[in-house]
């Protein structure tokens, strides 16, 4: 069941096109990964899914409601982490968790006092006194503590400490366990690559890939380490295979995710002693998308 | 000692580069105001026997509080006129130009961080205070230039070259002076909200300070710097000492500046944080909530600052009963209200004043809606589950009623030390009654900040302005003659001047109306626009 819901959103601000044509889906009890670079249109999107902004055209639907008409009604049932957490100066952190979590309409005090204590935060300095990653554990704090059924994330952890970030990743998990869903944003690419079960890649305000990593490893090449007993003819020739390097005794190269299977055949008769393949990573998948785009 | 101010230049450079626009748009706008009030006064103080009887009655209590002393009304030509009705008023805003700009450069660099990246840079410790004074102390230099030379063009009657080089110089020497004393206050506080109320109070202080000073003890009006500057008698006797005494005076808020700023921490103030709340209050449980707890250091400061503020003119009372009683001359020319005293006519003019004055705090806390905004701190709330219409009205109502709390807090100082001071005092129900009709102008404005956040959110600032239209022409509207329709153009012009003339309920109701349909204006647009930077 999709639980948030972007169809063909197009967002400008004045003659410049923020996004153009945005299509997102995220289902019940799942962790759908956003990424892309700073300005690709990341947190353009999620304005429009709060309701902070309108989008030009296209509809964006949270829980079945429209984001930007019944942005009271489903603000009552998210929790929202921005990139950039700016906090009253003169108020402590302890104070505007507090005043979050009421404005959500929740309370729940032993889970908030549990929270603190996990993201080991002293709640009762002035905000303005914190650092950026105090400043995001307030924001973090705040949104867990709340009972949501959907945390939207924008780059969450851009401040936090390793320790931290182990935290975070533990909370995120618990809410998928509890049947949440969340929409992660996010440049921290091994941080979406653990969490993440859906992927969409934003480029200069449009989608350019979308679904699983296994789906989107799929579209790129795997690299492959080969040697053989015989030499291999016309490696480079053949379809599907690049950059290919020799060393002593066998090749590198890479090959078409689709094609990994003919090249395989093809080798096997030069009589194989040692094969690796390695997936690409998602930072791979990422650099790919982007070169090829460029 | 030099490496203290390492690259002091260079960063004096940035400053000027940052302020490109804003400085001489200050500048400018004061010299080219100074030089058209001028221009204009020929036509309205023609010579001969009238302008001195005029002059004359100008020796009293009411408005020596607000104008400062009278100098040469025995003589009453341009030159005296010009420093007479202009140069208190003038000085004044250019205090405010230098808290502004020194704050800017200083604790709000520093709140933000940007000092910290500067700091990082081969730049000495004292390098950013120094070169933002030194930036101010050439600003004001210019500004005094700029207002001098006019001037002394002009060549009207008693307006000579050495006058109108004091004239500016009396501007300059107030506006570093003033650049100084806000540097002090920039190292006391960790942010630059603090910082300013400091220097906004301390600037109010002068001001009341050289009131009471001018009518009852000259020396209480040479401690207040505003006070001292006056004594230089410009285009009268040009006296110069006052300016040399003043601006050796702005070495001391220097130099322990520069000292505290060399000792303390990097972003800390010298006044400390204490720990906080771990939970929040009761209160702090809703937007409303939220509102008053980020307003509550302001209102109270306002609130004791207007209550002071009307005690101080109602010290002044006895002195103005007095005057009407004694004058003859007073007698003779200004029975034109019937029926009403002098008293009753400078009660009048200063509730308007006052209620102008409640206006600030009150739209300081329906404009700190747009503050958030830009601050990116809306979208929390927003994200939560609160409307737009319900944020704005959170705004909205502590503004309305901190707008009749000023408004009332000041009259009742008012009237409690006009009480002490006056025989025959008038009636504190009435008095309250008078200053309650000003409120729905108030509102107006209220109304009118919200419809700007609504639609304009780039351009809030424009209230300000009208308010400062509002209170020049009825602080000057009468003194320059100014016609009639100006003053129509505010929403102060419209209402009768209590307790001259009768009130109608009707006119009282259409304010309130306005400023509803101004505030129906502001949620409507608040509720369709972008949450924008």
């Amino acid at each position: 069941m999709a639980i948030l819901k972007v169809n063909d959103v197009t967002k400008k601000f004045g003659s410049v096109t923020a996004l153009d044509g945005i299509s997102l889906e995220v289902r019940q009890g799942e962790i759908y990964g956003f990424i892309g670079p700073n300005g690709a249109g990341k947190t353009t999107t999620i304005r429009i899914l709060l309701g902070i902004i309108k989008a030009n055209s296209g509809s964006a639907q949270i829980f079945g409601m429209d984001a930007w008409r019944d942005a009271v009604e489903i603000h009552k049932r998210i929790a929202y982490v921005p990139g950039e957490v700016s906090l009253w100066p003169n108020l402590t952190g302890g104070e505007v968790i507090d005043l979050f979590v009421k404005l959500r309409g929740g309370h729940n005090k032993p889970r908030r006092d549990e929270l603190i204590e996990r993201f080991d935060l002293d709640p009762t300095k002035k905000c303005g006194t914190y650092s950026k990653g105090n400043r995001q554990k307030v924001a973090l704090i705040a949104a867990f503590a709340a009972d949501a059924d959907l945390y939207i994330l924008d780059e969450p952890t851009s401040g936090l400490d390793p320790l931290m970030e182990l935290v975070f990743q533990e909370c995120v998990r618990e809410a998928k366990a509890a049947g949440k869903s969340v929409l992660l944003s996010s440049h921290i690419l091994s941080e979406v690559e653990k969490l993440c079960d859906r992927v969409s890649i934003i480029r200069r305000g449009r989608i350019i890939e979308s679904g699983s990593l296994d789906e989107l490893r799929h579209l790129t090449r795997t690299k492959v380490r080969v040697q053989t007993a015989k030499p291999i003819p016309n490696l480079n020739d053949i379809p599907g295979v690049h950059d290919v390097e020799e060393f002593p005794g066998g090749f590198t190269f890479q090959v078409d995710s689709p094609r990994l299977g003919e090249v395989i055949r093809y080798i096997s008769s030069c009589e194989i002693t040692a094969l690796e393949s390695t997936p690409p990573t998602l930072e791979e998948l990422f650099i790919h998308h982007y070169q090829r785009e460029g | 000692m030099s490496r203290l101010f390492a690259n002091t230049l260079a960063l004096a450079g940035l400053i000027w580069r940052r302020d490109r626009i804003q400085i001489p748009i200050w500048v400018v706008s004061i010299a080219f105001w100074s030089a058209v009030l001028a221009a204009m006064l020929p036509s309205l103080y023609p010579p001969g026997p009238e302008r001195e009887i005029i002059a004359q009655t100008f020796a009293n209590p009411a408005l020596i509080s607000m104008l400062g002393p009278g100098y040469g009304l025995d003589n009453y030509h341009m030159g005296a006129i010009m420093a007479h009705q202009m140069l208190l008023f003038t000085a004044v805003i250019v205090a405010v130009m230098n808290i502004i700009l020194i704050l800017r450069h200083t604790r709000r660099d520093e709140e933000q961080g940007r000092i910290e990246v500067v700091r990082s840079l081969p730049v000495g410790r004292l390098a950013n205070a120094a070169s933002a004074v030194l930036v101010l102390v050439l600003t004001n230099l210019i500004l005094g230039a700029a207002v001098a030379v006019p001037l002394a063009l002009l060549g009207l009657e008693g307006m000579d070259w050495q006058g109108s080089l004091l004239y500016g110089a009396v501007l300059a020497a107030t506006g570093i002076f003033f650049a100084a004393a806000t540097l002090f206050f920039a190292q006391l506080t960790e942010t630059s909200r603090t910082a300013s109320a400091y220097a906004f109070a301390f600037l109010g202080l002068s001001f009341l300070l050289r009131a009471i000073g001018d009518i009852s003890s000259e020396p209480l009006s040479v401690i207040s710097p505003l006070g001292l500057v006056l004594r230089a008698q410009v285009y009268v006797n040009n006296y110069w000492w006052p300016v040399v005494l003043v601006l050796v005076a702005a070495g001391a808020p220097i130099l322990v500046a520069f000292r505290l700023n060399t000792t303390r921490d990097l972003e800390a103030g010298i006044i400390p944080a204490k720990p906080g709340r771990r939970y929040a209050s009761r209160l702090l449980q809703s937007p409303l909530g939220l509102v008053l707890r980020l307003e509550k250091t302001v209102v109270t400061c306002w609130a004791v600052g207007m209550f002071v503020m009307g005690a101080s003119y109602g010290s002044i009372f006895g002195d103005v009963e007095t005057f009407a009683q004694t004058s003859d001359l007073y007698k003779q020319i200004l029975p034109s209200v019937e029926g009403f005293s002098l008293t009753d006519q400078f009660l009048a003019m200063l509730l308007a004043i006052l209620s102008m004055i409640a206006a600030v705090p009150a739209l300081q806390i329906i404009l700190r809606l747009r503050g958030e905004e830009r601050a990116n701190r809306v979208e929390h709330l927003l994200a939560g589950a609160v409307s737009r219409n319900h944020l704005m009205a959170a705004f909205l109502v502590v503004a309305v009623a901190a707008a009749a709390v000023m408004q009332a807090l000041s009259v009742v100082g008012l009237w409690l030390a006009a009480a002490a001071v006056v025989s025959d005092p008038f009636p504190l129900r009435e008095t309250l009654a008078a200053a309650l009709v000003y409120v729905p102008l108030i509102w107006i404005l209220i109304g009118l900040a919200a419809a700007l956040i609504g639609y304009f959110p780039q351009h809030t600032n424009l209230v300000w302005i009208y308010l400062g239209a509002s209170l020049f022409t009825t602080y000057f509207g009468s003194l320059l003659r100014l016609p009639e329709w100006t003053k129509k153009l505010t929403p102060w012009g419209h209402i009768p001047s209590i307790p001259l003339e009768e009130v109608s309920a009707g006119t009282v109701f259409l304010s309130a109306i306005t400023a509803a349909i101004l505030m129906v204006i502001g949620f409507t647009g608040y509720s369709k626009r972008d949450i924008i930077r």
